[in-house]
């Protein structure tokens, strides 16, 4: 039982992290959304704006297929992967 | 086509259907440089599409209940992403959202970030833990864990409050395509547009909805992303759109600037056709409070991770791991999409209002204007409208409105595309608001069949005798909404958005503390389930019978509301009464590791 304990620890772990960055990109930054839109962001689009039509969705596709290779690593570190198809 | 090594030639398949489909479009194309009438065009776009769907709906007919409830659990992960990014993306995504962006800025795009963000809680807390334990609908997820019929019975409730809300708005949709593409009454054309969509569900269930899910994808994306390409072409405004149009946002904004924004009076406003606004919002300026734009986004993202007909989406992969992935993809899919709505608006916005550019019409004469061929067309559609208000024989900024549609289907004519992308366009809008009405439809009828008929009522009913409830009650679903849409209650996009308030308010707690708090049980989520919904419920009616709300929460996010009520209720009940059996705590544990046969054995 040990190691699913273990295996749930650091599951739990990269949760988290996922977490907040999820929370920073979907809210954090809104929260300064008049103070950053002064600011050029990528391909020069004011950086409010560019995070709402372009920046935050990006992330959250990038950080999807990160976690799901994090987890992958945990699950086989513990021998906890399944066997084969993908 | 669709037998033996089927999954292996999904690639080629669909790579040969994409390809027809493009040459269908040059055929329809060739077919209007040669006289074809733009009637003609439309029934074509909409009658083959329809056919195609219907075609893979037959092909994937089946009598076995692990296809007909989650494909097989064969879809690989790439193409579950599309099928997820067809079953999300409804008529309102592809209609209303340009729109919407177009007309209130900022604090609309809240929806877009909502939208996908969402899309994160359901990869880290639910999908995989759900995929593992192997249920067939959600509510047989909350049967399970929590054990009892009255907690399976409050998830079907949730779940169909939830869905109805939603499906209403799609079948609405695919209606007024159909209305127009065929030009037929729409009172007609909604059972048309049911019809349509029945005969891509109803003998194949999720894995015909899967496939023909696929193809709506492909149509919907091609049918959004040409025109926004052509149109930013077109109006030189840059070849990749999506890199290229900073100078359009600030032109815009200069223009804004410029022209500024007058308040109309209210007897000026009234002589404006009903549904049609004017543009009173700057376009890339931050026009909402943090709390109103991060209490939107919030309650989209928890609405999204409670959804039941999305949930189920990801039953259907090989392996936990797929289902993570494929939550991946399904984003990337939608993405591609939701990164040019945005798009699409500034080069509609542009076109209309820029004075140096041949399409814009602020500064020409009202005469002028009201003699513009496309003027004319989407004015006879509802859809267009300028007025003198101040009397000095020119159109301002304030005396031009328009419907949120028009953004979508308006701004290729404007531009001077040729019909065949109206054409395209009608197919696509058809595509999505199909595609998420089967979805939801199945959803509901499923946690009906499954739920309630083979697990409560009849637990020894054979497989053909499931199957033949289960379809049974797909078209009662489909005429029950369908006659609720021919009587049009709320527009298109409120009954979508509380749809997400409902799903949230209900299930949300329930769903991701029965995966992540083993402490939890029966009677916390049946507390948690009841007084969710029906808190939101009550403060929703508040607001809309002239209620203040508090914290500022609105109609549009009440589900912030009952969904804190819920959390609370859940935690409370569930630590009053004593903990899950130890069998419900090693389910539990079961569920969190990826390898080994899955929680629930089904038949």
């Amino acid at each position: 039982m040990a190691k699913n304990a273990q295996h749930w620890e650091k599951t739990r772990g990269l949760l988290f992290v996922t977490l907040a960055i999820w929370a920073v990109f979907s809210m954090g930054i809104f929260l300064f959304g008049a103070e950053m839109n002064e600011v050029t962001g990528p391909f020069g689009y004011p950086l409010t704006y560019w995070f709402t039509c372009q920046g935050s969705l990006a992330i959250f596709v990038i950080l999807i297929f990160w976690f799901a290779g994090r987890q992958e690593k945990i699950d086989e570190e513990f021998g906890f992967s399944e066997k084969g198809d993908d | 086509m669709i037998k033996g090594n089927f999954i292996d030639n999904l690639p080629k398949v669909y790579g040969i259907y994409t390809g027809g489909f493009i040459g269908f479009i040059v055929l329809m194309a060739i077919g209007e440089s040669m006289g074809m009438t733009a009637k003609a065009i439309g029934i074509c776009f909409v009658g083959f599409t329809i056919f195609i769907y219907a075609l893979i709906g037959w092909l994937s007919r089946t009598a076995q209940a692990s296809n007909y409830y989650v494909a097989g659990r064969t879809v690989p992960t790439v193409f579950n992403g599309m099928a997820t990014a067809a079953d999300w993306m409804s008529g309102a995504s592809f209609v209303a959202m340009a729109g919407g962006i177009y007309f209130k800025g900022y604090g609309y795009m809240a929806l877009l970030v909502g939208w996908t963000g969402g899309y994160v809680l359901v990869a880290t807390l639910l999908a995989p833990y759900l995929r593992k334990f192997g249920c067939y609908t959600v509510p047989d997820f909350v049967g399970t864990r929590y054990g009892g019929n009255t907690a399976r019975l409050m998830a079907v409730i949730v779940l169909t409050v939830a869905s109805f809300t939603y499906v209403t708005a799609q079948i609405n949709a695919t209606g007024t395509i159909a209305a127009v593409a065929l030009d037929i009454p729409f009172q007609y054309a909604v059972y048309v547009g049911l019809v349509s969509i029945l005969l891509c569900s109803m003998l194949g269930g999720m894995r015909g909805v899967t496939w023909t899910q696929v193809a709506q994808y492909i149509v919907l994306i091609i049918a959004y992303l040409l025109p926004v390409f052509w149109i930013s072409n077109n109006i030189g405004a840059g070849f990749f759109p999506h890199f290229m149009l900073a100078d359009e946002v600030a032109r815009i904004g200069e223009l804004e600037q410029q022209f500024g924004f007058v308040k109309n009076s209210a007897a000026d406003l009234a002589t404006v056709p009903k549904g049609l606004a004017g543009i009173t919002k700057a376009h890339s300026e931050v026009n909402a409070t943090p709390w109103a734009f991060i209490s939107l986004a919030l309650a989209m993202m928890m609405g999204t991770a409670s959804l039941p007909h999305v949930m189920m989406r990801f039953f259907t992969t090989p392996s936990v791991k797929a289902a993570r992935k494929s939550v991946g993809w399904s984003v990337f899919f939608i993405f591609l999409l939701y990164s040019s709505a945005p798009m699409l608006a500034t080069l509609s916005k542009l076109a209309l209002i820029d004075p140096n550019l041949p399409t814009g019409i602020i500064g020409k004469s009202i005469a002028e204007v009201q003699a513009i061929d496309w003027y004319q067309n989407w004015n006879q559609a509802n859809l267009m409208f300028v007025s003198d208000f101040n009397g000095n024989g020119t159109v301002e900024l304030n005396e031009f409105f328009m419907g949120g549609k028009a953004v979508v289907l308006a701004t290729p004519e404007i531009a001077g595309l040729p019909y065949v992308i109206s054409g395209l366009v009608a197919a696509g809008g058809l595509a999505a608001a199909m595609s998420t009405a089967d979805g939801l439809i199945l959803a509901i009828a499923n946690a009906i069949s499954h739920d309630v008929y083979y697990k409560m009522v009849d637990p020894k009913a054979e497989t053909a005798k499931r199957l033949v409830v289960a379809r049974v009650f797909l078209v009662i679903i489909g005429f029950a909404g369908a006659t609720i849409a021919a009587m049009e209650i709320q527009g298109i996009l409120g009954s979508v958005i509380w749809a997400f308030d409902f799903a949230m308010s209900g299930l949300f707690w329930p769903l991701v503390l029965g995966v992540w708090w083993k402490r939890a049980n029966k009677e916390g989520a049946i507390a948690g389930m009841v007084l969710g919904l029906v808190s939101g419920f009550v403060y929703l009616v508040w607001v809309r019978s002239g209620g203040s709300g508090f914290l500022g929460i609105t109609q549009l996010t009440f589900g912030i509301f009952g969904s804190t009520v819920s959390l609370v209720a859940m935690v409370v009940v569930s630590l009053m009464t004593s903990e899950p059996s130890a069998a419900t705590q090693k389910m539990v544990d079961d569920s969190r590791i990826p390898a080994g046969t899955q929680v629930i054995s089904q038949k």
